[in-house]
């Protein structure tokens, strides 16, 4: 009984930091592309431009639901379904504080890049059942994008998994210690290239979330929109949506793997603060990013990605391995 | 080309890019056979916005076509202006006062600097840079406002006359025009740093879109497209017109063809533009902005006439055959994206989607004026 | 192979660069100028939907209904409407109409016109759905609060009674034999409509 009611409770909660998440971080990010721009983002609708979130909401969601002529209904509808799934579900294994995990796994890390590949197939579904070349276009571009960066980020997280013993998410944050030097990301006990290796689970963090310079699926100057071109109001809206969970557990999984988690920088009060202060910090960097880089060609992200990704998280291994077996 | 394309197993399809598309900047229409991501032909299918531009030259009065000159390059409008009022200018055998002819040199190289900087934002955010444009923007809006306190119109001009320009410039419009150029000066190299040096916008253009000069040639292309391809040509020089000839400026020239080339020359003319203005600027002469004795109802004598202009996109000419009535005969406008979109089917050939559209975006296509 | 980690630093350099300039902006103050909340500081010069200019003496507009806007205006936007009124020197201008959804705001009218009874106005929050709102009459838009009729002057107003008169005697006299001249009609002029 207990159990149930600390699932249950578990489960509104995360609804509600989803829900406020992902209506947020849509205004974070235009207010932040406002002032990156010298302009000033939203400000008409409330303070600040804080109920804009809502009302952008009620428009999507009032908005009519219109099944392109050409679009196989079955995929289309199901695929901005199928993105926020995996979307939601990966807050199951995420350990916000020591204690305030809704659910440990043995294998969280294996859950969480498990559950991430499916993004990249709803991507594929929504562009394929479009009926649309532009969207298929993006949808294939999605994919393969997603192939060559879960190479590096997996070869980056098996890293971390020699260095630590484990794939519970919880048990890597509280081996990384205290103080910020014993985060993964200055471990260079372990391996020299641990600040290169954050730097390349960064960028694939930011190449599977679609996010400018690798939004090779949505590219407006070039696909239109992308895999969703032709999806309006709340079909629009959960793949907008899921663009934003996707952001936030990138950036938690990035936190967890090389920034401590919960874990306090400065040895004094750690606790979800902690965490939910990093990962705000990298989602800043991800808009950040976005408001500044133009994008790549889908050249240049696997020229990335096979020139420079994958030899660094190689080379990192070999290095770990070698490290860890003569430490 | 993959293998797979000269195969039997090759498959194609079509792809319309525009009318309504992100990347065409405006209603410019490319049918494109596409060979997965590869293009395998393009084609550009003009006239989506052709509202006669040449006809209503041949039945309405010279006075009354005025404002069709800045309805073509909405972008640079005032050295449209420029070629109108020296066509009917030289028919007429019309001395221009001097200080008109400084005040034309002024507003049309401003008038060009906003042109660029238009144009760089919008390229940039062709590439999916989205920033530069806004800051692009911001520097070309005290542009506007410069030209709004002495033009009054902010887009379409109609601010030169026959015989000089419709209003004289004041001294706020001076010292605006010469605080903007001290403000401007210093954000180009910013510019360089946020964009041209930019790894990822380097790798987008470097290469991408070769355009020899042999194909400018080919295809008539002219401006920072043919000055991209190593060829050093500019109507300013070759052809001189107004007071050019006694202004010091450069022709930014690059050799390396590609869409780096064409983005630099761009970035490079607005430097050049900013030593014309301030040089204008110091030489500008005292006295009248029209030439007296103009007739309300022109009769240019018969003939043919021609008169060109190197506008922000490239040569602009007009050419005109006058039967000595109050209407031309025959108007001709020939203008300089028509020619540089033109070689895009061909240099597009078995290019990337995505590179096609920079190099498309490096043409700096208006299609208003294009199609006329 | 060291071009290899040239190009990398380069490159990493580079985004790094650009990443502080976006963050100088960041810090640094809007420049958006909050358009409905704030009034957009217009030029003297800037050239809006043209208006008919008051003369300050009379109050009045200095049209003298010549129809030179309408003949040069490259679009025929412009409809001059005026009439002859008994004792009022020239014509009367009785509507101005400016149909704005052609106007291409040239200024061919204004150069045009010889009494510079026309300019520009300041005028730049026009917005409608409608089209008929952009069909103005300007001769209205001066006189918001009703158009002041002429004044008459009376000595010309004698001047053209006698002339009038003078004529009608004269045709009288032409038809005398058939019929007996009608009375003058109150010494009213018909109005005489011009297009």
């Amino acid at each position: 009984m207990n159990e149930l009611i600390r699932l249950l409770s578990y489960m509104i909660g995360i609804a509600a930091f989803l829900g406020l998440n992902l209506a947020y971080l849509g205004w974070v990010e235009r207010k932040g592309a406002g002032h990156f721009q010298r302009r000033t983002g939203p400000k008409e609708v409330g303070p600040y431009g804080l109920l804009q979130p809502l009302a952008d909401g009620l428009k999507l969601m009032s908005k009519q639901l219109i099944i392109p002529a050409n679009a196989d209904k079955a995929l289309y509808m199901c695929a901005p379904i199928l993105i926020m799934v995996p979307a939601v579900l990966l807050f199951v294994a995420i350990p916000f504080g020591e204690h305030l995990v809704p659910r440990e796994f043995n294998f969280g890390l294996i859950m969480m890049f498990a559950f991430a590949s499916v993004g990249g197939l709803s991507i594929l579904i929504g562009g394929w059942g479009s009926g649309n070349k532009y969207s298929l276009i993006a949808g294939a571009r999605a994919v393969s994008q997603n192939v060559a960066y879960e190479i590096p980020m997996l070869l980056t997280a098996i890293n971390i998994v020699m260095i630590t013993g484990s794939m519970d998410l919880n048990e890597i944050i509280r081996q990384q210690g205290s103080y910020f030097w014993n985060w993964n990301i200055f471990r260079l006990d372990k391996s020299v290239l641990m600040p290169v290796s954050f730097l390349v689970f960064f960028i694939c963090s930011l190449a599977e979330t679609n996010r400018t310079p690798f939004d090779m699926g949505e590219c407006e100057g070039e696909l239109v929109a992308g895999y969703h071109t032709e999806y309006g109001g709340m079909g629009f809206g959960l793949f907008m949506m899921a663009e934003y969970a996707n952001l936030v557990i990138g950036c938690s999984l990035t936190t967890i793997l090389f920034l401590g988690g919960w874990q306090s920088p400065i040895g004094i009060w750690p606790g979800p603060h902690w965490f939910l202060l990093k990962m705000y910090f990298l989602v800043w960097c991800f808009v950040w990013i976005r408001w500044t880089y133009p994008r790549t060609t889908f050249w240049g992200l696997l020229n990335l990605s096979w020139k420079y990704l994958i030899p660094f998280s190689l080379v990192n291994l070999l290095l770990t391995a070698l490290f860890i077996k003569v430490f | 080309m993959s293998s797979l394309a000269q195969s039997h197993l090759r498959e194609t399809f079509e792809l319309n890019i525009g009318p309504q598309h992100p990347a065409t900047h405006g209603v410019l229409r490319i049918k494109v056979v596409m060979d997965g991501e590869y293009i395998d032909r393009a084609e550009p299918i003009l006239g989506y916005i052709h509202r006669m531009h040449e006809k209503m030259g041949e039945n309405r009065t010279w006075n009354q076509f005025w404002p069709n000159m800045g309805r073509l390059d909405y972008l640079s409008a005032i050295a449209y202006n420029h070629c109108y009022a020296g066509l009917v200018e030289r028919a007429m055998e019309i001395v221009v006062p001097e200080r008109a002819e400084y005040i034309r040199v002024i507003t049309a190289e401003l008038n060009r600097i906003q042109s660029h900087l238009l144009g760089f934002g919008a390229y940039i955010m062709d590439l999916g840079g989205f920033t530069p444009l806004m800051y692009a923007m911001d520097e070309r809006e005290q542009i506007l406002d410069l030209l709004e306190s002495v033009t009054g119109s902010r887009l379409t001009y109609c601010y030169f006359r026959f015989g000089g320009v419709y209003n004289d410039i004041d001294d706020d419009f001076i010292t605006g025009t010469r605080a903007f150029i001290k403000r401007f000066r210093p954000q180009i190299p910013i510019y360089h740093k946020l964009v041209t040096g930019n790894v990822i916008l380097m790798d987008r253009l470097i290469g991408v879109g070769p355009v020899s000069a042999e194909m400018c040639r080919k295809y008539g292309a002219t401006g920072p497209v043919l000055r991209g391809s190593g060829v050093n040509y500019d109507i300013r020089r070759n052809e001189p017109y107004s007071v050019y000839p006694e202004l010091d400026f450069d022709i930014p020239v690059y050799k390396e063809c590609d869409s780096m080339a064409r983005y630099m020359v761009r970035m490079d003319e607005m430097v050049q533009s900013c030593r014309i203005i301030e040089q204008a600027l110091d030489k500008l002469p005292e006295g009248p902005v029209m030439a007296e004795k103009v007739p309300k109802a022109l009769k240019p004598p018969k003939g043919d006439f021609h008169f060109a202009v190197e506008a922000a996109r490239g040569t602009f000419s007009m050419r005109t055959v006058s039967d000595g009535t109050n209407t031309s005969y025959r108007m001709r406008l020939r203008s300089p994206t028509y020619s540089n979109v033109s070689l895009f089917e061909e240099a597009s050939r078995g290019m990337l989607l995505s590179d096609a559209l920079a190099f498309l975006g490096s043409l700096d296509p208006v299609i208003p004026e294009m199609d006329r | 192979m060291s071009g290899y980690f040239t190009d990398i630093i380069t490159g990493l350099k580079s985004l790094a660069v650009g990443l502080q300039i976006t963050n100088k902006e960041f810090l640094t103050k809007p420049i958006t100028l909050q358009y409905p909340h704030e009034a957009v500081k217009m030029t003297p010069r800037y050239r809006g939907h043209i208006e008919l200019i008051k003369d300050p003496e009379t109050g009045m507009n200095k049209c003298i209904s010549c129809g030179m806007c309408e003949k040069g205006c490259p679009s025929g936007c412009i409809t001059v409407k005026s009439e002859k009124r008994p004792g009022v020197k020239g014509k009367v201008l009785t509507a101005y109409i400016l149909n704005f959804t052609t106007c291409s705001l040239c200024g061919q009218c204004v150069e045009n016109c010889k009494p510079g009874a026309i300019g520009f106005s300041n005028e730049y929050n026009l917005a409608s759905t409608r089209r008929e709102d952009y069909i103005f009459d300007l001769l209205r838009k001066l006189h918001p609060e009703g158009i002041p009729e002429p004044e008459v002057d009376p000595e010309l107003l004698k001047k053209e009674l006698e002339k009038q008169e003078a004529a009608k005697q004269a045709a009288a006299a032409k038809k005398e034999p058939a019929k007996k001249a009608p009375a003058a009609e109150g010494g009213e002029l018909k109005a005489e409509e011009k297009s």
